[in-house]
């Protein structure tokens, strides 16, 4: 079982999990999403926590409520997600890969070799 | 439809010395379930003999829906209190008597779901009460508070004696019966970090006076860890509410109470400084003062 850590808001957490699941596609567009009391009984928390990400991420537009039925993957939302995720690469992922360079003296030039060499075993 | 609750400026004093309740005041609406947070001696117990009217406060007043509790049978029979000192039948009578009182006592009484409870905690109800195991008896308590599906139900530091799987069969059984049924649950705890995720709201009180009533989200969030170096991360925190200050070399953490502004932020950016999340804990251990230095 997913345990969260106890700091950071657990709606969060849960928010987060759901958007990972539709970026790797372990949940696809138009896929049902457990119940906020599943999700509640699932993880030990109060349902009212639970609902809370759901909203935020009706808010985001990735999931879409249908009365009565339930909570659904927007149409769109891995692509959306995908964007999202690409606006925050260079400053969250890749610049900071590149600070860490600077600091351990690994020269520019091996961090493009070794790119390099990354891209072609995966084509191979 | 679920019932709420007001706290009107309740005091209570036992004697000249000790005021457990001093002008206690909050209204917690229908249908959540709360956590009622305080350390040993804080007012806790006090607190929820008074709204369960089991005794009557020495002023102010406690309403359900608008209705005082005390002396209100009405009331009173929608209300479930559970703490140690469990009012039921004889402990020389089996486990079994206590379920019939129960019944007879508790309009909402489901037999059925009390049975099923005790199979989960593996009480039999041949068992006298008195040979109950420290454990077993509170899980009995429990089963009778959860069984009742009062419309408040309200347990005082439930879980004192139980081991670990049968606290989580506790907090599961919470949980999936709040659910099926809500209602209106207040547990009172000093035991954070394990049962706080229940909680929609809190509601926290020291030396008998209310400290804070917050969703427990919301509070989560106030709490903020600044890291990296001395110089940035004393002219980020400057004024702010310290919780916590560790040193490691040129690094130093602090921990402070409330949310930073925008500038404060923007500063600890621009210095490179780490903000991190506390924890629910260290929150309210500071919350009701208990200071690292006074240790």
């Amino acid at each position: 079982m997913t345990t969260f850590d106890d700091r950071s808001p657990i709606y969060r957490q849960i928010a987060e999990q759901i958007k990972a699941d539709v970026l790797s596609g372990a949940l696809q567009e138009g896929d049902q999403v457990m119940s906020t009391n599943q999700y509640a009984a699932f993880y030990r928390i109060n349902p009212a926590t639970a609902a809370k990400a759901f909203q935020e991420l009706v808010d985001e537009g990735i999931l879409y409520r249908r009365r009565g039925v339930g909570m659904f993957v927007s149409e769109g939302a891995r692509e959306a997600l995908r964007a999202e995720r690409r606006a925050r690469f260079y400053p969250e992922v890749f610049e900071p890969m590149v600070a860490e360079a600077k600091v351990l003296g690994i020269p520019i030039e091996e961090l493009i070799e070794r790119l390099r060499a990354l891209v072609e075993e995966d084509e191979r | 439809m679920t019932l709420g609750i007001q706290v009107r400026n309740v005091s209570m004093q036992y004697s000249d010395e000790v005021k457990a309740l001093d002008d206690v005041s909050f209204d917690l609406q229908g249908g959540k379930i709360y956590g009622l947070l305080g350390r040993n001696g804080a007012g806790k117990s006090s607190l929820m003999a008074v709204m369960a009217a089991f005794r009557k406060p020495t002023s102010g007043e406690v309403l359900v829906n608008g209705q005082p509790v005390w002396e209100n049978p009405a009331v009173t029979r929608e209300i479930c209190l559970i703490r140690e000192a469990a009012d039921t039948v004889e402990h020389s009578e089996p486990v079994e008597a206590a379920l019939d009182f129960a019944a007879y006592m508790r309009p909402n009484w489901d037999m059925d779901y009390a049975r099923q409870l005790l199979e989960r905690f593996e009480v039999s109800e041949r068992t006298k009460i008195n040979a109950l195991s420290r454990g077993k008896r509170a899980a009995l308590w429990v089963i009778l508070g959860l069984a009742s599906r009062a419309p408040i139900t309200m347990f005082d530091e439930p879980y004192i004696g139980m081991d670990a799987p049968s606290r989580y069969i506790f907090y599961d059984e919470i949980l999936n019966d709040f659910m099926a049924h809500p209602r209106t649950i207040i547990v009172s705890t000093h035991l954070i970090e394990e049962v706080a995720r229940l909680f929609e709201e809190v509601v926290i009180i020291d030396r008998g006076r209310l400290v804070l009533q917050e969703d427990t989200d919301t509070l989560r969030a106030r709490g903020v860890a600044v890291t990296g170096r001395v110089e940035a991360v004393d002219q980020v925190v400057n004024g702010m509410p310290i919780l916590n200050t560790r040193q490691l070399g040129p690094t130093k953490s602090v921990v402070i109470y409330g949310d930073l502004d925008p500038e404060r932020r923007s500063l600890a950016r621009s210095a490179g400084l780490e903000l991190g999340p506390v924890p629910l804990q260290d929150l309210f251990v500071h919350l009701t003062g208990v200071r690292e230095d006074a240790e």
